[in-house]
């Protein structure tokens, strides 16, 4: 498995020809000129999928410690010894650096205790649980995220995950919670009917965007609500999705042939055959994109689909393919929260949140099948392991998102990155400042000499 | 859709037809509605009347309650309807443009027709208190839909409403509690929506990342950051720091009197009447001014702009501050207006309905 990491995605034969081709520079708006006779001018996202395809692994470390080093601020400043020791700052200053010190290094110990290995653990399966959990928070994550990462992969920025994994629920609660079917059967069943409503509902915004040429931000962000009012509506609806006897709005719980079975026994409760189910889709939408003829064609059509089209691609089948498939990645996703995590019914809110991490699990991972996988890995781990660090350190777990949505942001801007660790410049930004200096002195002179 | 071939004349010379088209749109989505509301009229039919309270104990004036058969005027709507939507498909067959006035009549009409059937039975609709309703749902939505196009006008993509209403919403409730003063924690809540701004500009402006994935993820590193800092400072505290006061209501003398109107739009909070106030500035200067047509211009061709003199990327961070700062206002209304509280994530996905309205008001 040559390919089973992101930077290796290159070296593995593909050539995605981005290193040959000349730099995407922009004038000075930075903006490219849009061009005689095009509806679309090649956008920023364009740009910016090369940017965040030519980043480097140093870069992705170095974000991803930033943004835990803006995080540690955080739990330094809002921490209760800190606050205490810094008000007698300048009289014992050193009070201030341990208090800072604790407060920071409790936080991230709880982090990783609840996240990779508890070394309190009574025994080894107790001491590698929160690993396991880990995975299983992984497993829609990483699931979802491939729908995103597809989506961008053609040029489409999905934000509809949230939707798509709804109204996957919908459809699995519909059409397969009822049926009384050996496991063998039944689970498979259950997991099409997913994955099927999801791609369904994902495909509705590639048909609108290929038929009517609507943005698909606005379709996607539009059809998570009408999913959203959906579900809500569904459970409360008895004849639909509602318990049967039951006031309270949620569903049935998942049959128990439905459910995904523990992959090692039930000391590792979160742990189950999704995540199995997971590793080999990201095979598979590895080899769709990378691999495949129809993902060369949705490549293409994400890189320029003016030029796609022009080699007589169609550029409206590829966007329905590519939201076709995202949506079924979100139903996948929905899949793992009903099979595994949730399975007592669901409500509206099954999603957990999880749509939109996915779009950070997806710009983490540069939108490559291994690497969205190695991005759902972590954004799992940090999720597994700000509830301990809530549990044991008051530090609520909203902090997780800030770390993630700082990667993200840091990784999407090498420059800041160069710049706040010292490192070389590229050539072109070297270049760009040494033409603004020239610019700006022979200016000067200009005004100089209009002066005297 | 119809397209003449060109023709060859007697003489040889190719005459160019002209092409017209026909837009069907407004007339098929007209059609619908009006076949939906048929059929829930039909399938689900009320009968008695229906009441129209009109006036509301406030006002001097009083109004008498109206009431209708709600049978019948239900149907009669739903005739006026069909007959609006016969209009926009004729529109539509000769060619003409669609009249701007169909669909606002046809929505008005059918609202009242849809309100007619839900109160059938000697149900009350209260005219003025839906209207109270919808213009305090609203209020949030128009100014971030205004901080939505100041930074389309001005060529970026605003995405980070939410961001700004939810860091508006935060920096205005906990500066209110300190101050026990609305107006600091509004300038609070402009504050907090130009700091999101300033990382959108200095990330989607200078680093050239895309302008609609800084926002979105601009959108979550607020909601974790006012999350966080909930849990960590508003929870402990929450009579310090989150019991903002909330603005009072005012009256305007003559016309917070007007009936039906008169106390739904005048008789508001401050932001209200400084939303009335800045709709007008921003449509007025938009293209009124040397600052609106900067920010086009900057929006239309940047290229334009910049060979004109027009520093682009300066005029666009500015703006899109700017937007920020109104968009903050919105989210000063959540915590200074609708509920004197914050809480988690308490925009809930206003923001986004905002940049619709945004797009969808062009």
């Amino acid at each position: 498995m040559s390919g089973s990491t992101p930077t290796n995605d290159g070296a593995a034969g593909v050539p995605l020809g981005e290193a040959e081709l000349p730099r995407a520079g922009g004038p000075l708006t930075g903006e490219p000129a849009p061009r005689e006779g095009e509806e679309f001018p090649p956008t920023r996202s364009g740009v910016f999928l090369k940017e965040l395809l030519r980043g480097s692994a140093v870069t992705t470390f170095l974000a991803i410690v930033l943004a835990m080093i803006v995080g540690g601020i955080l739990i330094a400043v809002t921490n209760k010894d800190v606050q205490a020791a810094s008000s007698y700052f300048f009289a014992r200053p050193g009070d201030t650096l341990v208090a800072i010190w604790q407060g920071v290094y409790n936080g991230y110990e709880a982090l990783f205790r609840g996240a990779v290995f508890n070394a309190r653990g009574a025994d080894f399966a107790a001491q590698i649980r929160p690993l396991t959990n880990s995975l299983g928070f992984a497993t829609p994550l990483i699931a979802a995220g491939l729908g995103v990462a597809l989506a961008f992969r053609a040029g489409l920025f999905n934000i509809g995950a949230r939707g798509q994994m709804l109204v996957g629920a919908i459809f699995a609660g519909l059409f397969a919670f009822n049926l009384d079917l050996p496991m063998w059967l039944h689970l498979p069943l259950t997991l099409l009917a997913g994955i099927v409503g999801g791609a369904l509902w994902g495909g509705l915004v590639g048909l609108l965007k290929a038929k009517t040429g609507a943005h698909e931000v606005i379709l996607t962000i539009m059809l998570n609500y009408v999913a959203l009012s959906l579900v809500s509506w569904m459970v409360r609806t008895p004849e639909l999705l509602q318990k049967a006897g039951s006031n309270q709005p949620i569903s049935a719980p998942t049959p128990e042939t439905a459910q995904y079975p523990s992959l090692f026994g039930p000391q590792f409760p979160l742990l189950n055959w999704g995540f199995p189910v997971v590793v080999v889709t990201t095979l598979i939408v590895w080899w769709l994109i990378e691999r495949s003829s129809l993902g060369f064609r949705m490549r293409a059509v994400g890189e320029n689909p003016h030029a796609a089209r022009a080699a007589g691609i169609s550029v409206q089948r590829m966007y329905i393919y590519a939201m076709l498939f995202a949506g079924g990645l979100a139903g996948l996703a929905a899949m793992s929260q009903i099979l595994g995590s949730v399975t007592s019914g669901f409500d509206s809110g099954i999603d957990a949140g999880i749509g939109f991490d996915a779009i950070t699990v997806a710009l983490l991972g540069r939108s490559r099948a291994w690497g969205t996988f190695w991005a759902g890995l972590l954004f799992g781990a940090l999720k597994a392991g700000s509830f301990t660090m809530q549990a044991a350190q008051g530090i609520p777990v909203d902090i997780v998102l800030v770390v993630q949505s700082l990667i993200v942001l840091f990784i999407a801007a090498p420059p800041l990155i160069r710049a706040v660790f010292f490192l070389p410049k590229d050539e072109s930004e070297l270049s760009t400042r040494g033409k603004a200096r020239a610019a700006r002195r022979t200016a000067r002179s200009e005004e100089k000499a209009v002066a005297s | 859709m119809t397209a003449l071939a060109p023709r060859t004349a007697g003489d040889g010379t190719i005459q160019l037809a002209t092409v017209r088209t026909r837009n069907y749109k407004l007339a098929i989505s007209l059609a619908i509605a009006t076949v939906l509301l048929g059929l829930l009229f039909l399938v689900a039919p009320r009968s008695g009347v229906s009441i129209f309270q009109i006036g509301s104990s406030s006002t001097a004036l009083k109004v008498a309650d109206i009431q209708v058969p709600s049978g019948s005027t239900a149907w009669i709507t739903w005739a006026l309807l069909l007959v609006l939507t016969v209009l926009a498909a004729l529109d539509a067959w000769t060619y003409r443009k669609a009249r701007l006035w169909v669909p606002i009549v046809y929505a008005l009409l059918a609202v009242f027709a849809f309100l007619t059937w839900a109160a059938a039975g000697g149900g009350v609709v209260p005219v003025s208190g839906l209207l109270a309703g919808a213009l305090s749902l609203s209020v949030p939505l128009v100014f971030g839909a205004l901080g939505g196009v100041i930074g389309e006008r001005g060529g970026v993509v605003n995405v980070a409403i939410e961001g700004q209403f939810l860091l508006g919403a935060f920096s205005a409730a906990v500066l209110a509690s300190i101050t026990h003063n609305p107006f600091v924690g509004l300038i609070g809540a402009m504050v907090g929506g130009v700091l999101v701004s300033f990382l959108l500009g200095a990330f989607g402006i200078k680093y050239l990342v895309d302008q609609v994935i800084v926002g979105v993820v601009l959108n979550v590193l607020v909601t974790g950051l006012t999350g966080f800092l909930y849990g960590v400072l508003l929870a402990p505290n929450e009579a310090l720091l989150n019991s903002p006061p909330t603005f009072p209501r005012w009256k305007i003398p003559l016309l917070g009197d007007i009936p039906v109107i008169g106390p739904v739009f005048f008789n508001q909070t401050f932001i209200v009447y400084l939303m009335y106030v800045t709709v007008a500035v921003v449509a007025w200067a938009l293209y009124r001014t040397r600052w609106g047509l900067r920010l086009r211009s900057v929006g239309e061709h940047p290229q334009a702009a910049d060979t004109v003199g027009i520093r682009v990327n300066t005029t666009r961070f500015w703006n899109v501050s700017l937007a920020g700062a109104i968009a903050g206002i919105g989210g000063a209304y959540f915590t200074l207006v609708s509920v004197p509280h914050f809480t988690k994530e308490m925009t809930a996905g206003v923001g986004s309905l905002a940049m619709a309205c945004g797009i969808f008001g062009r």
